[in-house]
């Protein structure tokens, strides 16, 4: 057997070869191994699983069933739809459907220009519009090559909102994960909550929800007068409420046991899978854009990043509520920090000038009519940029050929690599910690299938 | 990695690594392709964060580097090292005439979906992949929706010529 | 309270302060209108303004619909909310299929008005192609306001009989259709779908 270049190198240290008994090399592994595949996946086609349906089975004591959960189902988040192997009531393999929410994003996000590209992706993650169209931008002014140039204030908006947006989806995850759960007043307190944000959001933006506000070249309206004291009104409220939901959900015994020891995913396998966000930092590695690989201006800010220990699903409850808190931390810091000057870039081939301005300037109306009808031309290249949205890591990939519209638009969603994490965490679960599991990953279907 | 004067570009592990808007992008052959994943591997790159295609059927004139031969197709897969903080974009041409690439499902197992939903969107295979099924459109679709050859199926619409 | 007649002196018209008349007509129309329960069909960003419209601060509750009813069985009104894509028609018909009559539909969101902003090859341009809809609500997504005015609209047409009215001649959405057979005639009734 000829020794490897890495064998050399441990034997050389140790003075001895033990040949397969050292740790390979991790591109020497396959999947089964990386993940300690016991088969959890369930590896049928939908043409299949429908053939079943005719087949006439007689349920044996030690035979499993297969069964359909959605797509149409209270407790699937969106329309997923799971195939699940029971034998008895413990879930042994599980296969999620998707795809009943395409929309064919990719393909309409290539004959808009890249100012109405916004209104495009904001639709994919529904729960946190703005934290799409961000990162949608960012990679239009990295391939325009102004994306030093943002007005600070801009940049600064931008955070703010992009936290506003995170609490508001992590709300809304308190609220479904305790209707999910059975802490059905939960639902109600959620969206309590979460109504004081999208008000806030109504004012700034103009609608509740899907904003197509954050735009390549800045945010397309300055933020009101008194946006500090709304701020500052949430702000107040809410750290009050969310020791409500420690009292009526976290040191709560039913909780507890419903949460803990379910839906356990490991490092190893987090990682090999790709999944992000709250799922990656329940199995305790610290791993977050904002801190890691910093983006805008997120290395000037004080804040901690939530880690888990167990990788259950208590874990990424307790994640997601701390990153409620921590979020209104830095929101807290960047009340002080956002200066005044310019909402979007002066650029005038790229951000439309102001209204007042197309009835004085000849050029002026020109630049607008030529940026609304045929769109700002983009230089050619390809650029992939990543954020942090509350799901994990949302990236967009745009490849541009020169024209208005992007040649190829293609956005890295957090929820459709996390949903790969599904049959790993439930298999040896009961089905009532399935629905515990769906939810603790907090799957945005719009984003799944695009 | 040898970066000497604009004569000689750089190169990783053999394959020709470029630069798109300061992000590093490896340019690698199909038939080096399993070879030079495995070796980023080692190299540290632990998650492959995104794998996708580009069908340039419309943009053939791209610009590539003098010795990359232009292909209808673009395989795109981004690596992410959570241990050095890098990223790595590695693109690989295939050719219209024979759409198949390996599967990464044995070094990155999330890559699975991620290629599914290529070959449904592309028609590009993965030799190599456990369950190469449709995944975003309904099992009996027929065609590819993401070619630049498949129409965006819209209906007619009282204003024509509006942009959407 | 009026006087208080006495039967054995008056006969029936003693007991005119103690019966309320009416056309049971009437009287079902307005239970139906005044407690409809919705079939949950949130398919995408219109269901979370659905959701946020149950929640407190709009409260559906107040105007009868209670819960959303997983079961569609159990349910009277399927709220289209969301855009249906190709894969997702053939369960919005079964899941309509499976409702009891009377049902009614309200279409929220452009989306499933008419496709909204998707027109391309993967969403059904109006979810009226697959379900026969009653009441239409626009917008991306509707308001809360937008939603509850859609449902306070239907809960009229249904109390107004309007849209029993109009489903009598189209057939009622489940393809049954009953012929008047003149008397006389010996032969059974076939009910079938025309």
């Amino acid at each position: 057997m000829t020794p490897r270049e890495s064998d050399t190198v441990v034997s050389a240290a140790a003075g001895t070869n033990e040949g397969n008994q050292e740790l390979r090399s991790r591109s020497e592994l396959t999947a089964k191994e990386v993940m300690r595949e016991v088969g959890a996946v369930l590896r049928m086609s939908e043409a299949d699983a429908a053939l079943l349906a005719e087949v006439e089975a007689d349920p044996g004591e030690d035979q499993t069933m297969i069964i359909n959960m959605g797509p149409q189902h209270p407790s699937t988040h969106g329309v997923l739809r799971l195939m699940l192997e029971l034998k008895g009531e413990t879930v042994l393999r599980c296969k999620p459907i998707i795809g009943y929410l395409h929309t064919g994003m990719e393909k309409t996000g290539e004959s808009l220009t890249f100012m109405q590209g916004g209104t495009n992706v904001t639709r994919m993650d529904y729960l946190s519009p703005l934290n799409s169209e961000l990162v949608f931008s960012m990679a239009t002014e990295k391939l325009l090559g102004i994306d030093g140039d943002i007005p600070e204030r801009a940049v600064w908006i931008r955070m703010l909102l992009s936290e506003l947006n995170r609490m508001s989806s992590h709300l809304l995850f308190m609220a479904t994960n305790g209707m999910d759960i059975g802490a059905v007043s939960m639902m109600l307190y959620g969206w309590r909550e979460r109504e004081v944000v999208l008000r806030f959001f109504q004012k700034v933006t103009g609608l509740r929800m899907n904003h197509n506000f954050i735009r390549p070249g800045g945010v397309a309206a300055d933020l009101p007068a008194d946006w500090r004291d709304d701020v500052m009104s949430i702000l107040d409220m809410l750290p009050d409420r969310l020791g409500e939901y420690d009292v009526l959900m976290t040191n709560q015994p039913i909780w507890r046991e419903r949460l803990q020891g379910v839906g356990v995913i490991t490092q190893a396998e987090a990682i090999a899978l790709g999944a992000t966000g709250p799922i990656l930092r329940s199995t305790g590695l610290a791993w977050d854009l904002r801190r890691d690989m910093p983006y805008m201006h997120y290395d000037e800010l004080e804040f901690d990043v939530i880690v888990g220990s167990y990788g259950d699903a208590f874990d990424r409850y307790a994640i997601r509520l701390n990153e409620i808190r921590e979020s209104m931390r830095i929101v807290r810091q960047i009340l002080d920090r956002v200066p005044s000057g310019d909402y979007r870039i002066q650029d005038k081939k790229v951000t439309p000038p102001p209204r007042a301005r197309i009835d004085e300037s000849m050029e002026a109306l020109i630049h607008h009519f030529k940026i609304f009808t045929e769109g700002f031309k983009v230089p050619e290249g390809e650029v992939y940029v990543a954020i942090e949205s509350p799901r994990g890591e949302i990236g967009c990939y745009i490849a541009s050929d020169g024209s208005p519209t992007p040649y190829r638009m293609h956005v890295r969603a957090p929820s459709f690599v996390n949903v790969q994490a599904l049959p790993h965490m439930m298999r040896g679960g009961m089905v009532a910690d399935a629905v515990a599991v769906i939810s603790s990953i907090d799957p945005v279907l719009g984003e799944v299938d695009r | 990695m040898s970066t000497e004067a604009s004569t000689t570009p750089a190169t990783l592990h053999g394959c020709l690594l470029g630069d798109s808007r300061g992000q590093a992008v490896l340019f690698v052959p199909k038939q080096s392709y399993m070879s030079t994943m495995k070796k980023l591997v080692d190299d540290g790159f632990e998650m492959c964060v995104d794998l996708t295609a580009v069908d340039f059927l419309t943009h053939a004139s791209r610009t590539l580097p003098d010795s990359v031969a232009a292909e209808r197709f673009e395989i795109v897969v981004n690596l992410l090292s959570l241990s050095k903080r890098e990223r790595l974009r590695v693109r690989v041409q295939v050719s219209e005439s024979d759409p198949n690439i390996d599967s990464l499902f044995d070094l990155y197992p999330g890559t699975e979906a991620m290629e599914r939903e290529v070959f449904d969107m592309f028609g590009i295979s993965f030799a190599g992949h456990p369950d190469l099924t449709r995944i975003l459109m309904p099992e009996d679709w027929q065609g590819h929706p993401l070619r630049k050859d498949y129409a965006q199926g819209r209906i007619p619409v009282q204003f024509k010529g509006a942009a959407s | 309270m009026g006087i208080v007649r006495n039967v054995l002196d008056d006969g029936l018209e003693g007991l005119d302060h103690n019966f309320l008349t009416g056309r049971i007509e009437d009287l079902v129309k307005w239970s139906r209108s005044r407690s409809s329960w919705g079939a949950t069909f949130g398919l995408a960003c219109c269901a979370i303004e659905m959701m946020g419209t149950g929640a407190p601060h709009y409260d559906l509750a107040r105007f009868g619909m209670e819960v959303f009813r997983a079961s569609p069985r159990q349910a009277d009104i399927m709220i289209v909310a969301g855009r249906v894509s190709q894969k997702m028609a053939p369960v919005l018909r079964q899941v309509y299929d499976q409702m009891m009559e009377p049902k009614w539909v309200i279409s929220m969101g452009v989306c499933a008005s008419s496709g909204g902003m998707f027109n391309n090859y993967a969403i059904v341009q109006g979810v009226d192609q697959v379900v026969p809809v009653d009441v239409y609500a626009p917008g991306c997504p509707p308001t809360p306001e937008t939603l509850i005015h859609a449902i306070e609209t239907l809960h009229q047409l249904i109390e107004d009989g309007e849209i029993m009215r109009r489903r009598a001649t189209s057939g009622a959405g489940a393809n049954v259709h009953i012929q008047e057979v003149p008397a006389g005639i010996t032969t059974p009734v076939i009910l079938g779908s025309r």
